[in-house]
Parts: structure tokens; sequence; C-alpha cells
């Protein structure tokens, strides 16, 4: 079989294993998982093509979450408004933080990112509009498409998240198949040549920065909309942790290699829920694992195992 | 006046805790994330010490930095040796999936709640403006010594030179026959030390926890970004310079004593990026 058979065929695959899934396993699973695929796809955007490493994503994640709840439940608008508002807000946070993260590179930048995300922690136990520890309970599954398509049922709302899922992942694709992706590529191989061929790296980079914002948000409003809550969990620096894990299990810089990561961790979450505090040790356990033996993540060293074996034949001859 | 000086019994951490950082840094190039795990280390050895073994505060204050910068010199022989030509990235995550691993260890073993830890000194000492408690004082004092001790050894010394030499270029200095390696394994052990003495100093004030690092090494990463840490001094000076700030913040406005800190980050990244001792790069 070709190479184009072969991805159709599993894309084919992939295609029929998302329409039958929630039939099969726990929407609600399902749709958690979705999520987090998508915030970890946000979050790759900016370090595997951009090269900025933000350790402050729970930033944008949980305050849209916020921003979902509070359109939704306080101002009782439909929950099409809460998303655009999770989304706008994250972006909005995204532009101020990333304006000032950029100033540093490297080590900085990552540093930088958490003590943001880290005030905008304290902010959120602080302030009357998060509800301090309780968060936002009881956000109510309004009908969307002014009431055309209710999404009481999990089923029904699955297919939704997958459609905001399918679209972020799209956006994400797009962003880096085009010109604006290429000069960021550019820039993350060698910033110095990128700008004495003039282009404005810091433009650039700071662009990256709000549309992975605004995806992150895009994820934690969706989330609250399907989990019906919004709490300090999605806003601690242990979020913004665990996104980078779920990145770096699947393939830092692969575009399928998140989604991957994103799915291993929340299914390990699930099944290890019960341990409590070993699941923190667990997770430092596949860092430390990660870091020192398989940098290039799990599709990354699938990928490279594939390249090699199809070489290998052709060298035999 | 009482909150200025309990902003610098904090400032004597932040110092502590960013000197270690600065020094661990221009030696492996690694951004230490366990620091916050290692001062949370020091501290539940001293009160380990204590209650098994009845070892009092005094001795834990030289045996639980040992331990500790033991641990750490174990550690970097075995982890963070393997990662040193790689981006500074992967040091970051890999001292964060340590840092996960001893936080949820701990915690697993002895919980997250607090225990206390009996004050060494107890009373207060008159300052002629307020009472303050003599052991904060004495805390004050020792960190400062501490610091100052730490610059003298690096700035002054011998062992402070060849340090200094090893991290401008350390093919040379090895090639005048000093073991580079072995300096970088007590630098790291040096620091974490550094760390573990906080965190035995911090015991009796704080409740020791497993999780009595996890937010306060956050805010130090803020320090070290405010501060730049390419100067040793500059890290003492402005760790306690923003613990000065926080506890002024405390007298003004209460609820923005948690965020100030961020916010002079923000307004240092805007007037001045490198950081107020950082050369730009």
């Amino acid at each position: 079989m070709t190479a184009t058979g072969q991805r159709i065929v599993i894309a084919a695959f992939v295609a029929v294993l998302a329409l039958v899934a929630p039939w099969v396993a726990y929407p609600v699973f399902l749709m958690t998982a979705l999520c987090f695929a998508l915030f970890a796809c946000a979050f790759n955007l900016l370090l595997g093509y951009a090269g900025l490493m933000s350790f402050g994503h729970a930033m944008f994640f949980g305050m849209a979450g916020y921003f979902f709840g509070h359109v939704v439940k306080v101002w009782n608008m439909p929950p099409e408004v809460g998303l655009l508002a999770g989304v706008a807000g994250a972006a909005l946070i995204g532009l101020v933080t990333g304006a000032l993260a950029i100033r540093r590179q490297g080590i900085y930048f990552a540093m930088i990112t958490l003590a943001f995300a880290q005030m905008v922690y304290f902010l959120c136990v602080q302030l009357p509009f998060t509800g301090g520890e309780d968060g936002l309970q009881g956000i109510a599954r309004k009908a969307l498409l002014g009431g055309l398509l209710p999404i009481k049922n999990d089923r029904v709302l699955y297919y939704v998240v997958l459609a905001i899922f399918l679209f972020g992942y799209g956006a994400i694709y797009r962003f880096i198949h085009s010109p604006f992706g290429q000069v960021l590529k550019a820039i993350r191989d060698n910033e110095q040549r990128a700008v004495s061929l003039g282009y404005e790296a810091d433009r650039y980079k700071l662009l990256a920065f709000v549309l992975s914002a605004a995806l992150a948000g895009l994820a934690g409003a969706t989330k609250a909309m399907v989990l019906q809550f919004a709490t300090l969990t999605d806003v601690s620096a242990a979020m913004s942790g665990e996104v980078v894990l779920m990145a770096l299990v699947g393939g830092l810089g692969t575009i399928v290699g998140p989604v991957v990561g994103a799915f291993i961790i929340v299914t390990m979450q699930n099944y290890l829920a019960s341990f409590g505090e070993f699941v923190l040790v667990i997770q430092g356990a596949i860092f430390v694992v990660i870091v020192m033996a398989f940098r290039k993540g799990l599709v990354g060293e699938i990928s490279e195992w594939w390249k090699a074996r199809r070489r290998a034949p052709a060298t035999a001859d | 006046m009482a909150q200025v000086a309990i902003g610098l019994v904090n400032g004597a951490f932040y110092a502590m805790l960013s000197l270690g950082l600065a020094v661990i840094f221009g030696m492996l190039n690694v951004i230490n994330f366990t620091h916050g795990a290692q001062f949370m280390m020091g501290a539940l050895a001293a009160w380990l010490l204590l209650g098994i073994l009845d070892v009092p505060f005094w001795a834990a204050l030289v045996l639980a930095p040992l331990i500790v910068g033991l641990f750490g010199v174990i550690i970097e022989r075995l982890l963070l040796k393997r990662i040193y030509h790689l981006d500074h990235l992967y040091g970051f995550l890999l001292t964060f999936g340590m840092a996960l691993i001893i936080e949820g260890l701990f915690q697993w073993k002895w919980g997250s709640s607090g225990a206390p830890y009996p004050a060494p000194i107890t009373g207060g000492t008159d300052l002629g403006f307020m009472i303050m408690p003599t052991y904060r004082l004495f805390v004050v004092v020792a960190a400062l010594v501490v610091c100052l001790a730490t610059w003298y050894g690096i700035e002054r010394t011998r062992l402070g030179a060849y340090l200094r030499a090893a991290t401008e270029n350390p093919t040379l200095v090895r090639a005048f026959g000093i073991n580079v390696p072995r300096l970088i394994t007590l630098t790291y052990g040096l620091g974490v030390a550094l760390a573990a003495l906080a965190g035995v100093l911090a015991a009796p004030i704080q409740q020791v926890s497993a999780l009595m690092g996890t937010n306060l090494v956050l805010v130090v990463f803020a320090v070290v970004v405010i501060g730049g840490m390419g100067s040793i001094m500059g890290s003492i000076v402005t760790g306690f310079g923003l613990g000065l700030i926080e506890g002024l913040t405390k007298v003004v406005y209460p609820p923005a004593s948690n965020t100030v800190i961020f916010v002079v980050m923000a307004l240092v990244l805007l007037v001045k990026p490198a950081g107020l001792f950082g050369q730009a790069k």
C-alpha cells in the first residue's frame, strides 16, 4: 500500500472511531479528553512551532472557564456568548501577559509566564467573581443555536464538543501550514536571521501567543460547558504543568502528539484517581523518564521508528 | 512597622532561595524547579530529626542542609549531569518532574496538613519602635550572614574563582587540571543546601508541610526574573528588597500583598527587561 493510501485508511479509521466513541465509552470522559486535547494542541502551537515554552497556560484555560460560567450563569446569556467570552477573555489576558513575556527569551520566558499564571491564581482566590474556593458551580447546560440544539443529553453534547475540537485543531493546522507558520518556524530556528530578513520577530511571537491563548480559552470554556463548573484547579500551576506533560508525552512539535498525550494522561488520571497523591508522583516520574529517555514523545518516537523501517529495506536492496 | 519587619523575614527566605537558584543556574545552566521541594525537605528533615532522634534545632541547622545537600549531589550525579548539553527547557521539565515526585511522596507519607515546630528562641526583643520575636530577628540576621558568606566564598576565595572561571569557560578551566564536573556537583549540592537551610529556618515560623515550598518557589522565580541571575549580590538585594515591598504593601493595601511581587516583575520587564542586575544578552 502507498503512503497516501495508508494515511487515508488511518484517517478513515480515526473518523469512524470519533463518531462511534460516545456509544462505546463514557461521553463525559471523552468530552473532557477532547477539551484537554485542544488545550494541549494550543500549548504545542506555541512551543512546537514558535519555540516559546509557556508554563502558565492554565491562566487562559481556567479563566476562560470562569468567563463562560459568569456569562452563562450570572448574566444568563446563551452558551455561544459564553464560549466567545471565554475565547476573547483568554486572548486579552494573552495579549497583556504575552507582550511582557516575549521581552525575555528561553527559560526566563517560562518563568515569567509561570509567575503571571500564579498572579492570576492568587487573584482568582481573592476576587468574588470566581467564587473563591467553591468556584462557579451548577452552570446550566442551555440549548445552543437559539434553543434549537438541546445539549442536556451527553451524546448530543459530545458531537458539539467534537465539532469545537475539530474547529480548533483545523485552525492550528491552518496556522502551521500558512506563510505565518513558516515565518514562525524561521524565528524559532534562528531569530537573528529572521529579523535580518525583515520580519518583526516580536510581532509574530505575540500573535502566536495570543492565538495559543485564545485556543486554550476555547478549550477551557468548552470544558466548563461540559462539566458545568469552573474551579481553581483549572487555573493552578499544577494544571499548567499537566498540559506541558500532555504535549511532552505525545511529542512536542508533532501535530497529533498532544492529542494522543492528552488522551493518555486523562485516561491515566481517571484510573488512578483513587491513588490520591500518588498521581502526582506518577506524573513526576513520567516527566523524568521522558526527559531522560524519550524526548521526542510517543508520536515522535513512533514516526522515527516508522521512517527507519521504511528506509531499511531500501538500503538492503 | 511590624509588617515591614515581617516583610524582612520573608525577604530573608527570598534572598536565600534566589541566591541558590542563581548559583545553580550560573554553573549548571539549569533552573532548579526542585528548589521549593528541597526547601520543604530541609524543614521536614529538621522536624523528623527533632521528633525521632531528639536532635535539637541548632544541630539540625547544620545536619538537615547536609542531608538534603547530599541528596542533591546524588540527583546531580544520577540525572542532571546527563542533560547539560540539551536546551534549558529540559532541565526545567526534569526538575519540575522531580519536585512533583518528592512533594507527592511526602504528601502521601505525612499528609498535607502542617505540623508545628517549636521555636528554639522564645521571647521578644525591643527594637525601640516595636517588639520583634527574637527568633525572627535571628532569622533575618542568620540569612544575611549566610548570604554574605556565600557572596564572599564565590567572589573572594580561590575556590570561588575556579567556580566563576568554570562558569565562563569550562573547557579552558579543565585544561588547567581542575575537575569541573566535581565542581558542578558541589555547586548543585551547595545550592540545594542553601534551600534546605532556608527550610530549617522557616520551620519554626511556618507549619512544616509537604507543600510549604510549592507556592514559594513560584514567587522566587518572579524574584529571580526581577533581579536577573547575573549577580550574586543582586539576588541578595532583590530578595530582601522584595520582602520589604511585600511587607509595606501589607500595611497600605493588604489584599494586594500576594500579587505585588508579580506586578513589580511586570514593571521591571517593561522598563529593564534584562532584570535589575542582569546584563542584556
